[in-house]
């Protein structure tokens, strides 16, 4: 009996150590019905891209608070593409000044989620975007 | 597009072992296509389940022994398995969490499943999982269970090598007789042994073993060790410990009587599956709706319906192939 499932990786890519953000987020999209896979804290772009694609995620969703979001998140995106996952949807979360918003959107971060943001948003625009079945 | 992506996994492309083990998770046609494609590349690696309760330093110690394995030349698949909510259908995967320094190591694959509902420690998946990696050129294939409590054996149907994983503070000698666990290792590992009452915990353990308990065969009585997982302390000695097993299993030939099992076992699970699946697509919901509430209303009881729903089932099906007066032993 064939069961399609949304798969998230979500990360804490970089520096800092603030992780109950992600683990929130990992929770609703848990309760939403994805399979979500945490790697935890200090990920190195390498180890991001590595385990989604070992993951065959959907989706990768970055937590940072650190203010290094326009360094991190570049590179990221351009590892993943360089490894064949351009299809994977990228969101990213934390501490992201509205002044960066338009630029990272530009880079193929389509959703970008702030403290506030409801589960019902955040699932509800993956649910959007991932196409499984 | 199947077929490409067994091509690619054979040529050692990691995106198509990814893929192939979704595709194994979501089943169908397509899955079985690809096994049937990829299973004549299998039967290599040497399948080694760990388990035990939650919390017993599973994930670390999976993440030391691959470690080792690794520095001994051996290139590693991981299969990571933790619960799905039965309420949302989500799961929570953070095995991978202990795992992250070998994340970026090329010989070394991790993948998460969750359970998705399936009972006894594994998902549906994950033999076909195993399948993948192995064919992928894995030398070691590591199954992680999902945490473990007293029935979830099935690891034992899976692995050639069972590694029961115990930590001190979780229950008297009591919950170690009567844990069916017990009854499938080929090795015991006390991990967290630096902490307090770890040799209380070795001690019983041993003597579990004295007493005859635990999986021994006639002439493999399973190793007892001390791990500490989380310094990597004892690691190396399991690796032994592992590789000396699976010496054992070859050289008396345990191995292929092993196999020989496991295909059993997979058999009948497949089968089972199969003549449900196919029944339930020849019965008429009219007949499955009138039997049910029959069942429900105490006219007909279940063992009845469900006989007349298998005569009419098998009656339909003529036995082919099966030569006259030929002995066919009942299963």
């Amino acid at each position: 009996m064939p069961q399609k499932k949304i798969r998230v990786l979500v990360a804490k890519p970089g520096l800092d150590g603030h992780d109950r953000g992600v683990k929130v987020v990992a929770r609703m999209l848990r309760d939403a019905g994805m399979e979500v896979i945490y790697t935890g804290l200090r990920q190195t772009p390498e180890m991001v891209v590595t385990a989604a694609l070992q993951e065959d995620v959907d989706v990768i969703g970055l937590s940072i608070l650190s203010g290094a979001h326009m360094t991190l998140l570049p590179r990221i995106l351009e590892l993943a593409r360089e490894k064949g996952l351009g299809d994977v949807v990228f969101l990213a979360g934390g501490i992201i000044p509205d002044e960066d918003v338009p630029a990272l959107k530009e880079m193929g971060v389509i959703g970008i989620f702030g403290p506030g943001a409801s589960s019902e948003e955040i699932a509800g625009f993956i649910k959007e975007h991932v196409k499984k079945n | 597009m199947n077929l490409d992506l067994v091509d690619r996994l054979l040529s050692g492309d990691r995106r198509a072992a990814a893929q192939l083990v979704t595709l194994m998770e979501d089943g169908g046609p397509p899955a079985r296509a690809a096994i049937a494609a990829l299973y004549p590349h299998t039967g290599r690696a040497h399948i080694v389940g760990v388990t035990g309760s939650p919390g017993t330093g599973k994930s670390t110690l999976v993440y030391e022994l691959a470690k080792e394995f690794r520095s001994r030349g051996k290139t590693v698949g991981i299969i990571a398995v933790d619960p799905t909510s039965p309420f949302s259908g989500g799961a929570l995967l953070g095995d991978r969490i202990r795992m992250q320094k070998l994340s970026t190591d090329e010989g070394i694959f991790i993948r998460s499943m969750a359970s998705r509902g399936q009972l006894g420690g594994l998902a549906r998946a994950t033999g076909d999982a195993i399948k993948v990696l192995d064919a992928f050129g894995s030398d070691l294939v590591m199954v992680e269970t999902v945490g473990a409590g007293q029935s979830e054996v099935e690891i034992a149907r899976a692995a050639h090598t069972v590694i029961v994983v115990d930590a001190p503070g979780l229950g008297d000698d009591i919950q170690a007789i009567k844990a069916g666990l017990f009854e499938i290792a080929d090795i015991f590992v006390v991990n967290k042994a630096d902490r307090d009452g770890a040799e209380r915990t070795y001690l019983t353990m041993q003597m579990m073993l004295d007493m005859g308990e635990g999986n021994c065969g006639r002439d493999w009585r399973p190793p007892l060790l001390k791990t500490i997982a989380l310094q990597g302390e004892g690691a190396a000695v399991l690796a032994d410990a592992v590789e000396r097993h699976l010496a054992h299993l070859e050289g008396s030939g345990q191995l292929f009587v092993r196999k020989k099992s496991l295909a059993e076992d997979e058999l009948r699970r497949i089968l089972g599956q199969e003549l449900l699946d196919r029944l339930m697509e020849r019965v008429w919901a009219k007949e499955w709706d009138s039997l049910t509430q029959g069942i429900a209303d105490r006219t007909i009881d279940p063992y009845t319906a469900a006989d007349t729903l298998l005569k009419a089932f098998l009656g339909g099906v003529a036995l082919e192939g099966t030569a006259e007066g030929e002995d066919h032993d009942p299963r």
